[in-house]
């Protein structure tokens, strides 16, 4: 049963092999189109998936400035500095005196006569750390934590970027979805008028297999099985469309690295995404082909 | 084998193909279904392999009501069933042995054995040097005798052939005549609707015949 079953399977997807290789151009401009339409979400996110590795790479420990109160004792700077040391957030730490601050301070901006005409130093000490958290809402998190310790006059860093360029990844993500979405169903469509076509054509072949005692599911599955192979191949096209275009560029990349002496290159897509493009394009392809079917094989009713 | 009760047809447009029909078809019974064209014998042949539907009536298969059939149960009912169509639906896209071969595909008959079943349906009809032509290029009696081997290839157990030698000549028809009878030898109930009375002249054969949707005694 399961033999017979598998067989049958079998013959089919072979028959419809055979039947894309038949008309080669149709077939061949139908699955090129589709890649091309695939590569486009396919190649909006691998960019992304590489600005979030590249900004992960460069600020992958943002820095936070902890100042502390003027009147913290030698003490407590002690005790500040092991609390630091025991959170496993904080990758780096740095203590900045403030006698070191102030002379930082006259050196870089000349105004030496000023610090020097004041009565006692203004600056306080501080702590430069750098965290391993990137995301907005852990660095936020871990600035209240700090603030809230009674050393800590002011807990300062810059989130300003993280929360732009995450908008900005955000932006991206829903970029590639909408683009994916209107492409899908860009993809659904032409699936659905090329198996209607075939329908058309078979038409005498399908009403006579449904005079002679075919299911409904027999006659539905070489068109399904045409579906599902066209957007398997569709979506194999969009990969190789994307390899290539990563390799150029990454090409072009070389130059630019050599320049400003930073590794600049585009990851390729990781397999399990290959697979998932691929998966998905297939299934696109049958969704097409199905609903083409069902709308389709009753107008044809034997008389 | 087959039976009729209180059978009416009407089509759509309001005609009524079918009046009231009773008949009884015994198991291994061969048949003949006459009558002037238009007199409904195509009709109620569709009517037994469910491609048309009554109106009114029951029709049983082996005790199974045709009726009241489930549209997903219809093509295990067709699979019983030989069929000679009129206008015989060839696929002319396609060789003299794989237009046998489609209802073996369909019925998902065992690999292995397929073009054995082919090749003997052929054989029977006499179309076995032709299995690899192209419909197109068969005369009108072999293109009815494919007609006969593409509805005999699943060995079902009842045959209906919708005027099976229409425009043949007699000589050709006699021939056909001949297989359809080596048929039913072997015990398959046939059914032949024809409107050509010099086929009947001889034969021992029961004639039902039709009248203007009614059947006459
Ligand atoms: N699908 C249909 N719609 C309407 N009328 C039909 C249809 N099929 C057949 N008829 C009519 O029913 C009558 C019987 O037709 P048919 O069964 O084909 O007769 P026969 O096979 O004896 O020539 C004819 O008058 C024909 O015009
Ligand atoms: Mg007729």
């Amino acid at each position: 049963m399961i033999r017979a079953w598998l067989i049958q399977h079998g013959l089919v997807f072979f028959l419809t092999l055979k039947r894309l290789i038949a008309t080669p151009l149709t077939s061949l401009l139908s699955i090129i189109v589709m890649g091309i339409a695939l590569s486009l979400p396919v190649g909006i996110y691998v960019l992304m998936q590489n600005l979030q590795a590249f900004s992960g790479q460069t600020a992958s420990s943002p820095q936070m400035s902890l100042f502390l109160k003027l009147d913290v004792t030698q003490d407590s700077i002690e005790k500040v500095n092991q609390r630091l040391e025991e959170n496993p957030q904080i990758l780096a730490i740095q203590f900045i005196p403030k006698d070191a601050a102030l002379q930082q301070l006259q050196q870089s901006t000349g105004l030496t006569d000023i610090a020097a005409r004041l009565a006692r130093n203004p600056l306080p000490d501080a702590f430069v750390i750098h965290t391993q958290e990137n995301t907005a809402e852990a660095l936020e998190h871990l600035r209240l934590t700090l603030q809230n310790w009674p050393e800590i006059e002011h807990v300062q860093f810059d989130s300003a970027w993280i929360e732009r360029l995450n908008a900005l990844l955000d932006l991206g993500r829903f970029a590639v979805l909408m683009l994916a979405m209107l492409l899908s169903v860009a993809i659904i469509a032409i699936m659905f008028n090329t198996i209607r076509l075939q329908i058309l054509t078979k038409r005498d072949e399908i009403e006579l297999s449904k005079l002679i005692g075919a299911t409904d599911s027999f006659i539905r599955r070489p068109f399904l099985y045409f579906g599902a192979l066209q957007g398997l191949a569709g979506g194999a096209t969009a990969w190789l469309i994307m390899a290539l275009a990563i390799r150029t560029l990454n090409e072009q990349l070389i130059t630019l690295s050599q320049l400003y002496a930073i590794d600049l290159q585009l990851q390729p897509l990781t397999t399990a995404d290959s697979i998932s493009l691929l998966l998905f394009s297939g299934w696109l392809g049958w969704l097409g082909a199905r609903i083409s079917v069902a709308s389709h094989l009753w107008l044809i009713e034997p008389k | 084998m087959i039976t009729f009760k209180n059978v009416s047809k009407r089509y759509p447009d309001g005609y009524v193909a079918l009046n009231n029909v009773d008949l009884a078809v015994a198991a291994g019974e061969m048949v003949f279904l006459t009558g002037h064209s238009g007199a409904g014998k195509s009709t109620l042949l569709k009517l037994i392999a469910a491609i048309e539907r009554p109106t009114s009536g029951v029709i049983t298969i082996s005790g199974q009501n045709i009726a009241q059939l489930k549209p997903a149960a219809i093509p295990y009912l067709r699979r019983k069933i030989g069929f000679i169509f009129q206008d015989h639906k060839l696929l002319f896209d396609r060789t003299v042995f794989d237009n046998v071969l489609l209802p073996l595909q369909i019925s998902n008959f065992d690999h292995n054995t397929v073009a054995a079943r082919v090749r003997a349906a052929l054989d029977k009809v006499g179309l076995l040097k032709k299995e690899k032509t192209m419909p197109i290029a068969l005369s009108g009696g072999e293109r009815q005798r494919l007609c006969i081997a593409r509805a005999v290839v699943h060995r079902p157990a009842i045959l209906i052939a919708d005027e099976p030698t229409g425009n043949l000549d007699v000589e050709y028809a006699r021939d056909i005549m001949t297989l359809f009878t080596s048929f039913n030898q072997v015990g398959v109930t046939i059914l032949i609707a024809t409107h050509d009375a010099s086929l009947l002249e001889d034969t021992q054969h029961r004639i039902l015949s039709l009248k203007q949707g009614k059947l006459a005694a």
